[in-house]
């Protein structure tokens, strides 16, 4: 009876949904379709031969996976120590602290790059390897540090402390204890930089000489032509970036699994 | 035991941490801010006569307004049609069988994990299409970026208000349609007011976001000849031409920035404090 009642508003989705429909569903299904057509409009794997084939793409790709790897790594490690620093007492009652560590966030990230850009030509940093690792490090920071700094300041302090009374020292509780406990935030955080890294071509192309670049680039000096009709081999090249975002989409979520199960003590 | 020296020494090392690293963040943004009243070519060359010349300069320079108001145009039409849109998306999304909630949840992440370089290329072959195999008389303009814009921040949007929504009583809206208002009233009077919060802050992320975008609008303005912000500093920096006056522009939007949010936070944790002592 109460059945009847029930308000189901669920048409107030159907605007949202045909625009997902055709500005999200619709272009996936274009960059397939131009992945695999060839000039004259006939079905062909050439664009994808042409993107595994050209040494330039595949080491641009090799590149991308190295500059993401290095600099989501370092900015791991000084989020980390921030984080925990910040969750820490006196610190953690100083919310404004926190506060000023994530604020660039909100500032255009092409202006903070310039920025960056400035200090580092003044103080001798060339374009280059470093100065790309720099800014992707310095673009991405609040980014790694807000889910890591959230779980951490949100843990339970008794777990570290139960480890101290227990007789493990400083190190074996931070290893054994918070580390992973904070694994949620860790993954998080890598998430929210190693992917978007492989567009950041605007910090490679500004920063960096020609020698360092992302996958990303490849696609957009497509786009520097102004006679561009060459959409197969970037939407090719498209494809194989959408098969590694579902491949580390994957990774990721066998991560979490993995450690969201840790601490129930086996419990499903 | 720690002795009361290490725990000394222990306390100025982790100030020590938080000082370089909030001077790495900070360093380069004084030094533009300090730089913006200098009429120094190159920020960190010889400083000169302090000058608010580069702030008149700023209101003069054509290209760099239609840019600041270009960026404010998409910014803020894209956030009011993600705000709409995603609001009106959580609540149907909120009353939608278990099955079809968990697909649209999926389609409504996909822009969210794809690399931004697919989904711009995705746009952008959209419009090639629609142009040229449709015929539509559509093209790449400022009303292009406002949509495109539009559908990359609504999944935040909905992020935002459904925690919201689910934390809402549902006798409410029974008790409103019980006591005779229809559902689109009952909407309106009694679950929309209590949403608004949820919506100004993904209002305030959309905009955000749409400001800070880069790929999808640099690869979407294609022979548009539409610049914002962050496409005119990028081809500025390439080019080796972008104008000392960026530097005031800069300085104006990091003070704005940095007290409205310091403003904010602190009213937000005064306010938090006060309901902490009237509840105890």
């Amino acid at each position: 009876m109460k059945k009847a009642k029930v308000f189901r508003p669920t048409a107030f989705a159907f605007p949202y949904l045909a625009v997902t429909l055709v500005f999200v569903i619709v272009p996936l299904i274009l960059v397939l379709v131009y992945a695999f057509r060839g000039a004259d409009g006939s079905f062909t794997l050439q664009n994808f031969r042409q993107v595994f084939t050209e040494p330039e793409t595949l080491r641009q790709l090799g590149k991308t996976v190295g500059i993401a790897a290095l600099s989501t790594a370092i900015c791991l490690v000084i989020a980390y120590a921030v984080a925990f620093v910040l969750a820490s007492q006196p610190f953690n009652k100083m919310a404004i602290l926190a506060l000023l560590f994530v604020i660039p966030m909100w500032i255009n990230f092409m202006l903070r790059i310039f920025a960056l850009q400035s200090l580092l030509s003044v103080i001798g940093v060339g374009k280059g390897f470093a100065a790309v690792i720099i800014g992707m490090v310095y673009d991405f920071f609040p980014y790694m540090l807000l889910p890591i700094y959230t779980v951490l300041v949100n843990m339970d302090k008794s777990y570290v402390e139960a480890s101290r009374d227990l007789g493990a020292n400083p190190v074996q509780t931070f290893f054994k204890v918070t580390l992973p406990l904070s694994l949620p935030g860790v993954i998080s955080g890598i998430s929210m930089m190693f992917m978007p890294i492989f567009s950041s071509y605007a910090i490679t192309k500004t920063m960096g000489n020609m020698n360092t670049t992302v996958i990303g680039a490849a696609i957009a000096s497509l786009f520097e032509n102004v006679n561009y009709g060459d959409y197969g081999y970037g939407s090719a090249l498209s494809f194989v970036l959408l098969l590694i975002v579902l491949l580390v989409m994957f990774i990721g979520s066998l991560l979490t699994r993995r450690t969201a199960k840790a601490p129930k003590g086996g419990k499903a | 035991m720690q002795s009361k020296a290490a725990s000394r020494f222990y306390l100025i090392l982790r100030w020590a941490i938080l000082g370089v690293i909030l001077l790495f963040i900070y360093l380069p943004l004084l030094m533009i801010i300090v730089y913006s009243f200098s009429t120094s070519q190159s920020v960190g060359g010889a400083f000169g006569d302090f000058t608010f010349a580069l702030y008149g300069k700023l209101f003069k320079n054509a290209k760099m307004l239609a840019a600041l108001r270009n960026t404010l145009i998409i910014g803020l039409s894209s956030a009011a049609l993600a705000t709409i849109l995603g609001t009106t998306a959580s609540i149907g999304i909120h009353y939608m069988r278990k099955k079809v909630k968990s697909a649209v949840d999926v389609a409504s992440q996909i822009t969210v994990v794809n690399a931004e370089i697919v989904t711009a290329m995705g746009f952008f072959l959209l419009m090639i299409f629609l142009r040229d195999t449709v015929k539509t008389p559509i093209n790449f303009s400022i009303g292009w970026l406002i949509i495109t814009h539009t559908v990359i921040t609504t999944p935040y949007v909905i992020l935002t208000v459904t925690p919201r929504l689910q934390q809402l009583n549902p006798n409410l809206l029974e008790a409103s349609m019980d006591l005779g208002a229809g559902p689109m009233r009952s909407l309106f009077t009694v679950m929309l007011p209590q949403l608004a919060g949820a919506m100004i802050s993904s209002f305030a992320l959309a905009f955000t976001l749409s400001l800070d975008d880069f790929v999808v609008t640099n690869i979407n303005s294609y022979g548009a000849n539409i610049d914002t912000i962050s496409t005119y500093v990028y081809s500025g920096i390439r080019k080796k031409g972008i104008p000392v006056e960026i530097r005031a522009l800069s300085t104006i939007i990091f003070v704005i920035v940095l007290t409205a949010l310091i403003v904010y936070n602190v009213v937000k944790n005064k306010k938090a404090k006060e309901q902490a002592k009237k509840a105890s």
